[in-house]
């Protein structure tokens, strides 16, 4: 169709390199080529009797077509031996057949008459390849044959040859869409089909013919969901994807009620609608107001079903069940992916690819899925660039204000990469994380500040624009940097960069009165080397400083304006004239001019940071449409779902005739045997005829009822439609049953159940295998929860990622010279300078957290306590001090209700208990917050650690480093603050710095360590600032050590409280004596 | 779905083209050369392409590209599974050379993945199990991450139609698993065990991951000292390792590579074991080392000669190590027992541990 062989010929011919090499081959050149006597040769050995040669000769004629040469001219000799007996020629003479017969159709139609001969062969694998090939031939002249063909394939006593007629089914459609009413008969008839074998075929099939066509799932939708785990790996991709779809028409969003889920669980849980009238308890769901939502068995079915396809070794399964989950899972439920995702990211790196951009999309909806997962994330300098920048995007979605300092530590690392596009991605990484997360914006800033004094240019001038966007958000602030940038004007050559600076410069012009117009006589000098984007913002800013300050400004602005005038490019030109009108008033300017400073000085919104994958779920996950994040050919729209719900009993099945016979059929013929989990198959029967040790696993869970499915039963199913008006009444306690029998199904047996006739589906629901019952019932324990245990559970989740930042024991290394101290510095800031940042937390490069035994696990009797002060304010009252404490139970027997008890603080100090742990597993560990508000002092805060049966006296003792929050302040701050704090107030002490903490890194490491300080910014290279404020009384504590010649050093604390002064210059001392 | 197939060689020949539905001009690949050409290395090559009529699907293998070319939409991992697919049967099947003389009966086989009338004089069953550390190492020294993933690799020669099965003295180790379509899910879901009947030959039974709550054990360390000073144009280079956790097993197949920054010009290093090889073209240093001996450790050493009149490059080099320790899974992980049944013969049966590095990484 697309390409005449003889264009393709020539394609070949001449981009072939390796063409001498072929020289030799007697199969090889083409049409245009001398050889035309060889292809005599190959004619020769095809017209001869013996198969041996027909063979060699077919072999390299495939070869040659493989190759991409011509082998159109043998057309005549090859079909002549279609009706060869040799297997395989004739294998290879349908190869040859399927590439040509397109060309030459009319020679084709000789053979025509072979296949329709093969289609009634006895052996069923000759019927198959028959139409295989038959339906592979591009001749419209024969789709009514091929029409014929599938139809009656599709009634095939082999469920081989008919999932070959589904295959047939889109290429006769591709051939002629006129076919497609009758196609969909067959694909309706196919459908019904209940061999695993034919499945994926026919939903192939569907899908490429008629997607739109929802109607013909229903009646199949519950045998599909029961046969997915038998059929075949890409079947189950397709038949996956279908039924998100699928679904998302017929299903309720399981997450529409989610606020009312929260308030009101129990009743939800409980409730459905129809009880109301009767049922008591539904009272209350009335009482709730708005209608609760119960999910239909049906979508359960196929959640259920899927799930253990996320343990295929097929990628492409994998990530089917986790868009399904996606899309189609209560919020709760869908955690279950990520672990799955995760295990992908270890194939290979196109799969990585695109796992990656699926997690990218999945991490801005439910972040909290794969925050577990954060370091699975953390790139390698082996992987490829593209990957990088992906994991990096990943990661940077999952940022947040619990992790951020762990994510940013892992960034310095990357900005020292040898990749610098990846650098570049970093910083762009870092100007989002500080856009998403305030408490993070000074650090980052200050980091991305010091970046501006590296190397290598690209990092600057990415860091410029980066700076750029988080200087719009607060402008105010941060004059200082705006000069730093200033200055920058004379060394940065990236124009991006330099275009920047100058846009900052005339934006917030009056935070620099005396800088801005000095930058802009630089730029006039050097107006006309500039790159065009350069001079368009040295125009621009031209014009602002004309509005702001014309007194020093209108005779630069004028020279620029009229060097613009005059210069090549007519964008400028035009910019130039348009300024000028604007700005300068004269008698025909008219009524703008008034406004030109609204114009130009007008408040504008800071640019938003977002990730490019921001609400790309609205394509389906996994496809290609959303990978491209464009529309692909063919693509079918994941529908909204539906307001209400569709009427469910369109998916309830009556048993036609012939399923008995097939399925008795397939009994004999053992044809299916299903090997992954049965218990809902229809496998069920056939499974424990088979394989003894697992038709006892799959009982031992599911109870009698177990073994009833779609076809395996089909008894029941009769029955079923007999009582199919009883059923109706029936629905609602099955709706119930869904809900709770889960929970029940342990206490009930099915088989107690009135004997009633039951739906297949709500069998596979209530009859689960034992471990999904055991799952069911915790998801349903979990639901059950009120509200605020479900918030406890979050928090839990994000004090258990504290763990993340116990760092592992810092090993001191003995050669800190190595370490490029100019980078370190160049990083210091995005870590160790922020009020609400937990320097501590971030690193151990930096400093360690330093965990404290609470109850030795001898003295505990098994239950180990340690604690560690997490450094971050503790959340509902910031005059404590978080402590983070870490319970193991190290006993064989489980510790209940553990709590504290009787707190005994000495005056003003107060404790605020962690939430008691119901249970605590043995071999478990539990991470919990307490917050202590210790007045200032360190005194240690007493109390006890009760257990259910025991109870320790325990006490924490606050070093004095660890009373205090960090503050940020810029270093005229720190000058101010101290200027007040002198003398009594003053506690300065002289040291000698040792041998290995001579580094700026180490000192600040130390000293970051022995107390929670955060670093102000410092022009003197030889001093260290920090500055801090008391938890309880938010005193300031000032910080400065300052080097002198040699390793000598001088430490100076400025303090109101002079006791936590004098503890904490000890404290220091000692730490950097180390 | 698949539309065509073109095989690239690493020279940009199109070796091998194949379709499946009608004839797509092999022209298409010139946009796959393009981006080709924009991405610089075949590892950064986009696995997807659209281009105006086409999308072409990639991956790259044995140094050749495969790329499908499909025309409308399908899950990109379905594509690209499936040439990896393609890729291995490739692989196994040139090591014989015959074409199939066969109508392919695998597909009604009661069992899909395994012939019918396997008959062999010598059975008997193999498995590997083989894992994997995945670390990230600071320049302190301290593990950033580290995590085990393993796999269970078989090679099964058993008459008939064996039902295997397979159990681990500590199964709860295992975190997350995926298995071959032969594994019946249902058992291990309940009792933990692998339950199969096995396709002939070499296959793999299960991948899996070891629970992150388990500390993983770092069997060697390296000590880096790399500096590149700013004044003269030498800078220093000094790895010394040695065997850290263990189990008492020895660290051999060790190598070390690490990629330096463009400005080092040359590396006059002396090895005290192994071979060593400073690629200046690429800048890639490799450095065979062979055995780890605990008495004597090996260690690299010498100078860097960098680009005069260059500053000193901001960053370090990372240093990737590989290693084997054979005999020892580094979990803990432990077959129990391995058990026949369908079959009255007695198979011999063995099983094997072997602990490598995976992505391992060192920061300096």
């Amino acid at each position: 169709m697309a390409a005449s062989p003889a264009y393709g010929e020539e394609k070949g011919g001449s981009s072939s390199l390796g063409e001498p090499e072929y020289g030799h081959d007697p199969a090889s050149g083409g049409i245009f080529s001398s050889d035309y006597k060889r292809h005599d040769d190959l004619k020769e050995m095809l017209d001869s009797n013996k198969d041996s040669l027909k063979l060699e000769a077919m072999k390299r004629i495939v070869a040659m077509i493989a190759r991409g040469k011509n082998a159109s001219d043998l057309f005549p000799a090859v079909v002549k031996n279609v009706a060869c007996k040799n297997i395989e020629v004739k294998k290879l003479v349908y190869v040859y057949l399927v590439r040509y017969a397109e060309e030459q159709q009319d020679l084709a139609l000789l053979s025509i008459s072979t296949f329709q001969r093969g289609l009634k062969d006895p052996n069923q694998l000759i019927r198959a390849s028959a139409l295989r090939v038959l339906s592979s031939i591009r001749v419209p002249i024969i789709v009514p044959i091929m029409m014929l063909a599938i139809k009656e394939a599709a009634s095939d006593m082999s469920p081989y040859v008919r999932k070959t007629a589904a295959h047939a089914i889109p290429k006769l459609y591709s051939l002629d869409s006129d076919q497609k009413d009758q196609l969909i008969e067959v694909i309706e008839k196919l459908l019904a089909d209940k061999t695993t074998l034919v499945a994926g075929s026919v939903v192939m099939a569907f899908e490429e013919v008629c997607p739109e066509r929802i109607d013909l799932i229903h009646k199949n939708y519950r045998k599909l969901c029961n046969l997915l785990i038998d059929v075949e790996e890409w079947g189950q991709v397709v038949i996956i994807n279908m039924l998100t779809r699928y679904a998302r028409t017929q299903f309720l969003s399981p997450n529409q009620n989610e606020s009312l889920l929260e308030e009101n669980t129990e009743k939800a849980f409980y409730g459905s609608e129809e009880e109301d009238a009767k049922d008591a308890k539904a009272e209350a769901a009335v009482l709730a107001k708005c209608k609760p939502y119960v999910m239909d068995p049906d979508h359960r079915l196929l959640l259920r079903n899927t799930k253990p396809l996320l343990q295929s070794r097929n990628a492409a399964v994998v990530m089917a069940v986790a868009q399904l989950y996606f899309h189609l899972a209560p919020k709760a439920e869908v955690g279950v992916i990520a672990k799955a995702l995760v295990r992908l990211l270890r194939s290979h790196s196109e799969v990585q690819y695109v796992v990656l951009q699926n997690v990218a999309t999945m991490s801005i909806k439910r972040r909290g899925m794969f925050e577990p997962y954060l370091k699975s994330f953390y790139i390698r300098s082996t992987d490829p660039t593209q990957i990088k920048i992906l994991k990096l995007e990943v990661l940077t979605n999952l940022a947040n204000e619990t992790n951020i300092s762990t994510i940013l530590r892992e960034f310095q690392t990357y900005i020292r990469s040898m990749d610098k596009d990846f650098v570049a991605a970093t910083i762009q990484a870092i100007g989002r994380c500080a856009t998403n997360i305030g408490k993070v914006r000074d650090t980052c800033l200050n980091g991305l500040v010091q970046l501006l004094s590296n190397r290598d240019e690209l990092v600057v001038a990415e860091s410029v624009v980066v700076i750029k966007k988080l200087l719009q958000m607060q402008p105010a602030q941060h004059s200082e940097i705006i000069k730093h940038m200033a200055k920058l004007t004379d060394n940065i050559q990236v124009p991006m960069a330099r275009a920047s600076i100058l846009w900052l410069i005339g934006e917030y012009c009056e935070h620099v009165p005396k800088i801005a117009p000095d930058v802009l006589r630089k730029m006039a000098k050097s107006f006309t080397n500039e790159e065009d984007i350069v001079k368009l913002q040295v125009i621009n800013l031209a014009a602002k400083l004309y509005l702001t300050n014309s007194k020093q400004s209108k005779l630069l602005t004028q020279y620029v304006l009229n060097l613009a005038k005059y210069d090549q490019n007519y964008d400028i030109r035009d910019r130039a004239r348009f300024i000028r009108q604007l700005i300068v008033p004269t008698e025909k300017s008219g009524a703008l001019n008034k406004y030109a400073k609204k114009l130009f000085l007008a408040q504008k919104p800071a640019p938003i940071l977002e990730s490019s994958f921001k609400d790309r779920d609205h394509f389906q996950l996994g496809s290609l449409s959303h990978l491209l994040n464009a529309k692909a050919v063919g693509y079918q729209e994941l529908p909204d779902w539906p307001d209400e719900a569709p009427d469910p009993s369109v998916r309830n099945v009556e048993v036609p005739e012939w399923t008995k016979c097939t399925s008795r059929e397939k009994r004999k013929e053992k044809v299916e045997k299903p090997f992954y989990s049965d218990s809902e198959g229809e496998s069920g029967p056939t499974e424990s005829a088979d394989s003894e040790p697992e038709s006892g696993s799959e009982e031992n869970g599911s109870s009698s009822s177990s073994g009833s499915s779609s076809s395996g039963t089909e008894e029941e199913e009769e029955e079923e439609e007999e009582d199919s008006e009883e059923q109706s009444e029936d629905k609602e306690e099955e709706e119930e049953e869904e809900d709770i029998g889960t929970k029940k199904a342990k206490k009930k047996a099915p088989q107690g159940r009135k004997g009633r006739a039951e739906t297949s589906s709500e069998e596979a629901s209530t009859s689960e295998s034992s471990s999904s019952v055991s799952d069911s019932g915790s998801e349903a324990e979990a639901k059950q929860r009120k509200p605020p245990s479900s918030k406890a559970s979050s928090k839990e989740i994000s004090l258990l990622d504290l763990d993340d930042f116990t760092p592992p024991p810092v090993q001191p290394i003995p050669s800190s010279s190595i370490i490029s101290t100019s980078l370190v510095t160049d990083l210091e800031g995005l870590t160790l300078t922020d009020s609400s940042l937990t320097p501590t937390l971030l690193s151990p490069a930096f400093s360690a957290v330093k965990t404290y035994e609470l109850l030795h696990r001898m003295a505990g009797e098994g239950l180990a306590v340690e604690y560690c002060f997490s450094r971050r304010p503790f959340p509902g009252d910031p005059h404590m001090v978080a402590i983070q404490i870490q319970i193991s139970n190290n006993t064989d027997t489980e510790v209940k209700n553990l709590r504290v008890n009787e707190p005994k603080p000495l005056s003003g100090m107060r404790i605020q208990e962690f939430p008691e742990i119901e249970h605590l597993a043995p071999g478990d560990t539990a991470t919990v917050l307490m917050g202590i508000d210790f007045c200032d002092s360190t005194q240690a805060a007493n109390f006890q650690l009760c257990t259910h049966t025991r109870q320790f006296y325990v006490s924490i003792q606050p070093p004095v480093g660890e009373l205090m929050a960090p503050v940020f302040m810029s270093e005229n701050e720190f000058k101010k603050e101290q200027g007040k704090l002198m003398g009594m107030s003053e506690i300065t002490e002289k040291l000698t710095l040792p041998e290995k903490c001579q580094s700026d890194h180490t000192i600040v490491q130390q000293l970051t360590s022995a107390a929670n300080v955060g670093r102000v910014p410092c022009g003197a290279s030889n001093e260290y600032r920090f500055a801090a404020k008391t938890v309880t009384s938010g005193s300031l504590v000032l910080i400065t050590l300052e080097r002198r010649e040699g390793s000598m050093a001088q430490l100076t604390i400025n303090s109101e409280k002079m006791v936590i002064g004098t503890m904490l210059v000890k404290d220091i001392i000692q730490a950097l004596a180390q | 779905m698949i539309h065509s197939l073109f095989l690239i060689n690493a020279s940009g020949d199109i070796f091998l083209e194949k379709h499946w539905k009608s004839v797509v001009s092999r022209s298409v690949c010139d946009y796959f050369f393009e981006a080709q050409e924009r991405a610089s290395e075949a590892e950064n090559v986009p696995p997807v392409i659209p281009t105006p009529h086409h999308y072409l699907l990639s991956v790259y293998r044995h140094k050749i590209f495969f790329v499908a070319v499909i025309q409308s939409e399908v899950p990109p991992l379905f594509v690209i599974e499936f040439l990896h697919r393609v890729v291995d049967t490739f692989q196994d099947y040139f090591g014989s050379t015959n074409v199939g003389d066969q109508l392919p009966t695998g597909q009604l086989s009661v069992v899909p993945w395994r012939r019918t009338g396997v008959k062999y004089t010598n059975n008997e069953a193999y498995f590997d199990v083989i894992e994997e550390i995945d670390a990230i190492i600071d320049k302190s020294g301290s593990t950033i991450t580290a995590e085990i993933q393993g796999v269970i690799d078989a090679y099964v020669k058993l008459t008939g139609m064996p039902d295997l099965t397979l159990s681990f003295m500590n199964p709860r180790l295992l975190d997350d698993v995926s298995f071959h379509p032969c594994v019946r899910f249902k058992r291990w879901e309940s009792e933990r065990i692998l339950s199969f009947i096995p396709p002939d030959g070499n296959f793999r039974l299960l991948s899996y991951h070891v629970s992150a709550q388990n500390l993983v054990a770092i069997p060697v360390y390296v000590k880096h000292n790399i500096s590149f000073r700013d004044s003269s144009s030498l800078g220093r280079f000094e790895i010394t390792m040695g065997p850290k956790q263990t189990m008492g097993k020895t660290v051999e197949g060790v190598m070390v590579t690490s990629q330096m920054p463009k400005s080092v010009l040359n590396m006059t290093l002396t090895p005290s074991q192994g071979t060593h090889v400073f690629d200046p073209v690429t800048k890639l240093l490799s450095w065979d080392v062979g055995k780890i001996n605990p008495q004597k450790l090996p260690s690299l050493k010498g100078s860097v000669s960098l680009q005069a009149g260059t500053s000193k490059p901001d960053e370090n080099p990372t240093i990737n190590l590989q290693f084997k320790i054979q005999q020892l899974a580094i979990s803990g992980l432990k077959v129990n027992r391995l058990d026949m049944y369908g079959e009255k013969y007695k198979p011999f049966k063995g099983i094997k541990y072997m602990t490598k590095a995976g992505k391992f990484q060192v920061r300096t």
